[in-house]
């Protein structure tokens, strides 16, 4: 079951990572990176479950604050640009 | 019993982040993605938090994942709002499929 | 007032963060310090916190709030199976379209909440929202692209509800 569950976040991953390469817009790339944050708390409370160490969820809440701080300050910044890349 | 329950929610919640990817990869175009992806991973996220408060039970590391849960419950939809805003602002085209665009409709107007 | 209701909830955010009261005896030296700098924090940021703090001592609130929860979560979960039964479809059965409605709801607060329970149940998803109580949709499948029947499709689920908790 543990081998289930690391395939699933490593394929979730891989999954995120080539919308980044092959997105057609910056927006597209935006999105893959909001969703792979997401998913790396995941991982991170899954790790926390293994291993029996307590760390793991601060990491987990810690990343899911900069991941939205940093999103919206990207959507900010893709308002004011044109459409091309 | 506890490992059982909360393992159970884990896994659902894993296959809800997976079925979000593959709308991420299959779906045509940025808004279709945006809202496959933050439905499902939002609530699969929200799920293995939850199946991990119940393993942990309330200790200090159950309430951090309850709080952690229930902020990314509140701030996951916020950022897919912010970005499909900005999206649309910066011109991204609609899928050709699509029925209608009152926004674009709208803007043209003013 | 105001800060009052913020250093509240900034002390039960600490709490539950520290969570003092494992193993039986409780540290009474994190509580202190979670006193101390909510206060502080309180005192700073108070003025910018919110429009209406006479709206938190109102108990109906709460408890209009308690029942929103499984209505919610429930719609949720709807939403979840129908993304995924049409990502798994090998047709892709979706008819996009971004439509407009209309609320009635007013205070900030409630339409943050709106914006926020549309984005995360079925099919739908939140664009823009403007001043005067329009917001623009993006529905993965268009039933109706008029104003009125949009409006009474997506809306006025959550509508009720959040009138009582909010306004």
């Amino acid at each position: 079951m543990i081998g289930f569950l690391i395939i699933v976040f490593i394929s979730c991953s891989f999954m995120c990572l080539y919308r980044i390469a092959r997105g057609p817009t910056a927006s597209d790339r935006a999105v893959a990176m909001d969703i792979l944050g997401i998913i790396v708390v995941g991982f991170c409370v899954v790790m926390s479950i293994l291993t029996r160490k307590e760390f793991y969820l601060t990491t987990a809440i810690v990343w899911a604050l900069l991941n939205f701080v940093g999103i919206l300050a990207l959507s900010k910044f893709l308002e004011g640009r044109g459409f091309e890349d | 019993m506890n490992e059982f329950i909360g393992f159970t929610f884990i896994i659902i919640g894993a296959l809800f982040d997976l079925f979000g990817c593959i709308g991420l990869i299959r779906l045509p175009d940025l808004y279709n993605r945006l809202q496959a992806a933050t439905k499902c991973v939002t609530l699969g996220t929200c799920g293995i938090l939850l199946g991990s408060l119940i393993i942990f039970g309330l200790t200090a590391a159950g309430m951090k994942a309850f709080l952690c849960a229930l902020f990314i419950l509140i701030t996951s939809p916020t950022s897919a709002h912010a970005l499909a805003r900005a999206s649309h602002i910066a011109g991204v085209k609609l899928w050709e499929g699509s029925v209608v665009d009152k926004l674009k409709e709208d803007t043209e107007k003013k | 007032m105001r800060k009052g209701i913020l250093f509240l909830l900034l002390l039960i955010v600490w709490i539950l963060l520290v969570w003092p009261f494992s193993g039986g005896a409780v540290d009474y030296q994190s509580i202190v310090a979670g006193v101390v700098v909510s206060f502080f924090a309180s005192l700073v940021f108070g003025e910018l916190f919110t429009e209406s703090p006479h709206k938190f001592l109102g108990v109906k609130r709460y408890l209009w709030a308690i029942l929103y929860i499984p209505i919610f979560l429930w719609s949720c979960l709807l939403a979840n199976l129908d993304v995924a039964y049409r990502v798994l479809h090998p047709l892709l059965p979706i008819k996009p379209g971004i439509v407009k409605v209309k609320t009635r709801l007013k205070s900030k607060s409630a339409i943050t909440a709106l914006a926020n329970s549309i984005t995360l149940t079925p099919g739908t998803m939140t664009v823009e929202v403007l001043d005067d109580g329009y917001l623009y949709i993006h529905w993965i499948w268009v039933k109706e692209a008029d104003v009125e029947k949009a409006t009474l499709i997506i809306v006025r689920r959550f509508e009720n509800l959040l009138e009582r908790i909010f306004e």
